[in-house]
This record gives structure tokens, sequence and C-alpha cells, in this order.
């Protein structure tokens, strides 16, 4: 087991600056592994993904392969794929629909729910072996829990709940789900795999970085400006193209427009950003008239406005998650190693809403997270770049202390950027991120969110 | 066939193209192949302009995430470009500030087995397929995969009415894909 003294772990973080090392280093990482990934709460799935009594879907926390799995009495589970026998992986599939598991090895049979129910040569085995030790299964992961049709799983068995932990982020999921005319989001349309070489932490520290499209973006803000809109379309390139220009708006506009809001646990959103009008299809464009007859059918006039004016852009769930509601996108973060990372990302189709709605998500999931994007490649040629640069013997503290002096609480518990160019949600993770790692406060770090470097600073 | 495109309707042959007085002529396979040859080395000696200019003003250019996939309208892929956005995707490819090509990449590809699937009139179905290496910053990667194309004999010449790449491994944990397959 690692081991890094608390107080070392606690100096690599300064107010407004952090030391390079805690994405460079392979012993944090394998510190972060079990403290941030052994512990927290981890997107695991989505209910629609196991539906039915038997199907199954591979997953992981962390290093750790996991299968989040419908059991025969309709309840979800989450197990370890390894057999108890000889620490095979149960499963190879990413997933499918079974009545049992079964270990290609010496056939040792397990339940839905991971007991063991069959092991051939049974005789043969010492009286110290009980094939009904519950310990002796594909094991469970200790803890499991949904926000509305989100799964969670933590490692460890004692911790805060997931509304606890989520806190006023649930508001986040809510907009997603609220947005189904029919209440239900059901993952669909595949799966883009994107990978890096740097530290897993850079993704989530870009996700909310309005300061960035202007440079990074600069080709495809370019390209797409210069883009004449005579040529044909089927529609989907009209979308990309519309969220490549918004990309090039100025930083005045994200300084007067866009809000960041940052809350305890290291969970963030950026917000007041696109509107429909501007992005998603104009409010008379007969697709997003047929939804919006669709939601005031099922939620009624009032109830359906509420739901459309909540704005939000990226919201990022600490450590690992990142999704939006407006074209039903989710991202998942996977470490892999300190220096190499791979990110899974999805897209949720509203329950009761046109058809041509969960088009638009697809063509801007393609433009926004697409492997082959206009607009991704050059996020991950940052994450790789520092990947390369930190390993230099240039400057050791890394800056995130823009916009500092205007950080202020909010009435949710948290705390909001002066305006969305801050860096406050990077300041807030790294606030999660000494709670979880370095030790004996870590409580009262969580709890802190934000004020922990804040009250350094005026000391 | 149908599951290559995303609209039926697209596959009506000679759509793109401006009615002849001629007699429509069919592509032979050897024509198929030396074209294909052709876009290959534009592709490689990065002219992607001249590339885009084998494009009929309505195609569309596909790379599906999935094996097998079936539309690139309820499913992500990896490249769904319409015109427009093919033309931004080439335009972009050719700025200054494109950062994930700096250094730019370096590719070298084979195109083999090349058959007619389907053939009316003046425009085909071509299957082939392709090898490719990429070379960037010290790593080299392969590709490779199954091509078709839909071909049409245009009074300048052949066109590319839309082209779909599956690559074996379309469905791998990917580092970016800039230069087109």
């Amino acid at each position: 087991m690692t081991s890094i003294a608390p107080q070392e772990i606690a100096a690599l973080v300064r107010p407004g600056r952090v030391h390079r090392r805690v994405y460079t280093d392979p012993a944090i990482f394998d510190l972060e592994m079990e403290r941030i990934f052994g512990s927290a709460w981890i997107y695991v799935g989505h209910e629609s993904q196991v539906k039915n009594p038997g199907d199954f879907l591979a997953t992981r926390i962390g290093p750790k392969p996991l299968l989040l799995v419908r059991d025969a009495g309709g309840e979800l589970q989450l197990l370890h794929n390894q057999c108890a026998h000889r620490g095979s992986l149960v499963v190879a599939s990413a997933a499918g629909h079974t009545s049992e598991f079964r270990c290609c090895y010496h056939g040792w049979t397990y339940h839905l729910d991971g007991r063991l129910k069959a092991a051939p040569l049974l005789q043969d085995y010492p009286a110290h072996f009980d094939p009904k030790d519950p310990d002796g299964g594909m094991r469970r992961v200790p803890r499991l829990a949904s926000y509305r049709g989100f799964v969670f799983g933590s490692l460890a068995a004692d911790g805060p709940s997931l509304p606890d932990y989520l806190g006023y982020m649930t508001t986040s999921f809510d907009d997603m789900v609220d947005r189904a005319p029919e209440d239900e989001l059901e993952a669909a349309g595949g799966v883009f795999k994107h990978g890096y070489k740097g530290n897993w932490k850079l993704y989530l520290e870009n996700l909310c970085d309005a300061a960035h499209p202007l440079f990074t973006h600069q080709s495809s803000i370019d390209a797409a400006s210069q883009q004449s809109d005579q040529v044909h379309s089927d529609g989907s390139g009209e979308i990309a193209i519309r969220q490549m220009r918004q990309n090039g708006a100025p930083h005045s506009f994200w300084e007067a427009n866009v809000g960041i809001w940052t809350y305890p646990n290291g969970h963030s959103f950026l917000g007041d950003y696109h509107d429909d009008a501007k992005l998603v299809t104009a409010l008379n464009d007969p697709v997003f008239r047929d939804y919006i007859a669709a939601m005031e059918a099922k939620r009624g006039k009032e109830q359906t406005r509420k739901i459309l004016e909540v704005r939000r852009w990226n919201s990022n769930v600490y450590p690992n998650l990142s999704f939006m509601s407006q074209f039903g996108q989710l991202r998942v973060v996977h470490p892999v190693a300190v220096n190499e990372t791979v990110v899974h990302t999805y897209c949720f189709r509203l329950r009761g809403a046109p058809a041509r709605m969960f088009e638009n998500a697809i063509s801007f999931a393609n433009v926004v997270n697409g492997t082959g994007s206009l607009v991704l490649t050059d996020d991950l040629e940052i994450y790789n770049r520092i990947g390369m640069g930190l390993v230099s013997a240039g400057p050791e503290w890394l800056e995130i202390g823009r916009g500092y002096q205007g950080d202020s609480s909010d009435e949710h518990g948290g705390r909001r950027g002066r305006n969305s160019t801050s860096e406050i949600y990077i300041r807030n993770m790294f606030d999660a991120w000494l709670g979880f790692m370095a030790g004996e406060d870590k409580p009262a770090r969580r709890r802190a969110a934000g004020a922990a470097t804040l009250a350094e600073m005026t000391q | 066939m149908n599951a290559a495109a995303p609209e039926a309707s697209r596959l009506t042959p000679g759509e793109a193209s401006p009615p002849s007085m001629q007699q429509p002529v069919a592509l032979d396979v050897s024509q198929c192949e030396q074209f294909l040859i052709h876009e290959a080395r534009l592709l490689d000696e990065a002219r992607f302009d001249e590339w885009l200019a084998l494009f009929t003003p309505d195609a569309w250019y596909w790379v599906p995430v999935e094996p097998g996939q079936a539309s690139p309208r309820d499913t992500i892929s990896l490249m769904y470009d319409d015109r427009r956005l093919l033309e931004t995707r080439v335009r972009r490819l050719a700025s200054p500030r494109i950062y994930s090509q700096e250094p730019r990449s370096r590719t070298s590809r084979i195109v083999a087995n090349v058959t007619i699937e389907q053939s009316a009139n003046d425009a085909c179905i071509v299957r082939s397929k392709f090898q490719l290496l990429e070379y960037r910053r010290e790593t080299q990667r392969i590709f490779g995969g199954t091509s078709l194309h839909r071909l049409v004999r245009g009074t300048n010449g052949i066109r590319i009415a839309w082209k779909r790449v599956d690559l074996v491994n379309c469905d791998a944990p990917h580092e970016g894909l800039l230069v087109p397959f």
C-alpha cells in the first residue's frame, strides 16, 4: 500500500496553485485510486442499460472491473467481475442478458446477485470451504444507489449517502430527466471511447473552462465561421457548425452572460449558457414546437416553462462524471495510469420526445464528444501536451487562481465564481481532492468546498 | 446495401449528376480502382481541397462507430459529415491553428480487393479494402477496414456521392482522428 504522509499531500495544494506532481507521480495516482475511487460515489451506469432481470453491463470503478446486473427479483446488483475460485474475469462481454454467470475456467456458476450457485467437484474441497459463504461468490460492491436512473457505486462500506454526496447537484440530474416528457431517459446511440496520454483530472478541469475555446478551438471556429450556409446540409452539419461558431463567443460574452457554480465534494456546473433559441433549435423550429407540445401535454404549460428555462451547460460530479441536459450527453472519465486516461461518452433519448430531437443529440455528440470531431480533437491534443509538458523542468506550481478574489457564497451552500472564466471549479475539485487524500480532516475538508482555500488566503 | 445509406433515396442512380444527352456508360472495376488509388493519393499527399472536389454537391462521408451500424442518425459516428460539414472539416485541416495537427500526420494507404457491388446506368457502389499507416509525433498507428463508395459518372468525370468507411477497430478507444480515411 502506498504511503505518503498527509502533510506531504496537503503541501501539494496552495491557495490558487497546485503542484504538478499531482498529475505526474504514480504514487499519487495509486493513492487516488485507493482514497478517491476507493471511497467516493462513482457513476457505474444508467438503469435503462439493465432494464430487465438478467440484463448486465460491464462497468468499472477506477481500474476495477465490475458488473451492473438486474437480478431475478428486479433489484440492481454491482458485482466484482472476478471468479471466487481462481480469480478469472467471469464475464468478458460488454453487455448482455443471462440467467446465471458461469466462469469458463472450471465452470463455477453464480446467481445474478453474485451468490455461488454451483461448483463442480464440490466434494473434493476441504472442510473450511463453505459454498454458502456470502463472501465466497462474486463479491458485491459494498454500496449501490441510484438517483433518478443514474446508478452509482461506492467501494467503501461507510460514507455519506448518495443524495448527501451529490447535494445540490441533484438538481442537474433533475434538469436532465425533467426534460423527458415521460419523465424517463434511455441511454442509446452508442459509446464514444477516446484516450489520451495525460492525467484523469485534466478532463473535468477542462469541461467548465470557458476561457479556452477561443484559443484551443480556433481552427474549428474559423472553419465554421467561413462556411457558407448555402451548401447542402441534411441538418446534422448545421447543428455542428452552429456549435463551433458559438465556441467563438468573445471572452466578454463569458464574463457577462455565463456563470459558474461550485458545491461541496468537488461538484460544479456552468450556468446561463446557450438558450434553446440560440442553439438547440430555434423556438419556431417545428421539431422543437412538437417537443414543447409533448412536454405541455404531459406536464402543463407552467411546469414546462420552468423546466426549459434551466440553462445549465456541463455539470461535473466529482471525481469523474460530466453531463449536460440540453443534448442529453454524459461522459465518464476512466483513469488508467497516472499519464493515461480513457473517456466514455453516452447519449440519452428523452422518452416521449419527437425522434428528431434525438437525431439532434447525435449530431451534437459527434461534434462535441466525437473521437473524430472537429472540436474534441483539439482538447485531446491539450491533454496530451499537458502530459508531455509537465515532465519538463518548468514551473513546479501550476496556476488555478483566476477569478480568486471574486468567489462568493451562493444560497444553496456552494460558492460561485464572479463569472464563468473563473477557475473556482478547479480549486473546488482540489479542495475535495485534499479531503479525500489528506487523511484525518477529510470530512471537514469536504464540507468546506472552496472555503478552505479562501480561508487560507486570508491568513 | 441499404445499411450503407442514411436515406434510401440517396441511392437513386444519377441523382447527383446533371442529365446527360449521351447514353450513360457503366463504370468498370478497373476505372473504379484507378479512381480509388487516385483518391488515396490525394489524402496521403494532404491535398484535401482536391479530395473534397471529388465529392458531389450533396455528398456525405461516414465512419461508423459500431460494426455493421445501420444509421448515422440514431447512433453516433466517428465521423459523419454532410457536404456542409465536410467542407468545414477540410477547411479546418488547412488552418495554421489546428493544434491537433501540429506536427502534421503523415499517412500511407494501400487500397485493394476492389469489387463492384451494385451497378446501374452511370453509377455504382464499389467495395474496397484499405490499410492505412499514420505517423505523428513519434507514434505510428495502423488502421484498416472496408470502404464503400457510391461513384457516379458526371460531365466532370467520376464523383463520390457517398463514402462509408468501416474500421476494423471502430469501437476501440482511440486518440483523436484527424486525417480522413
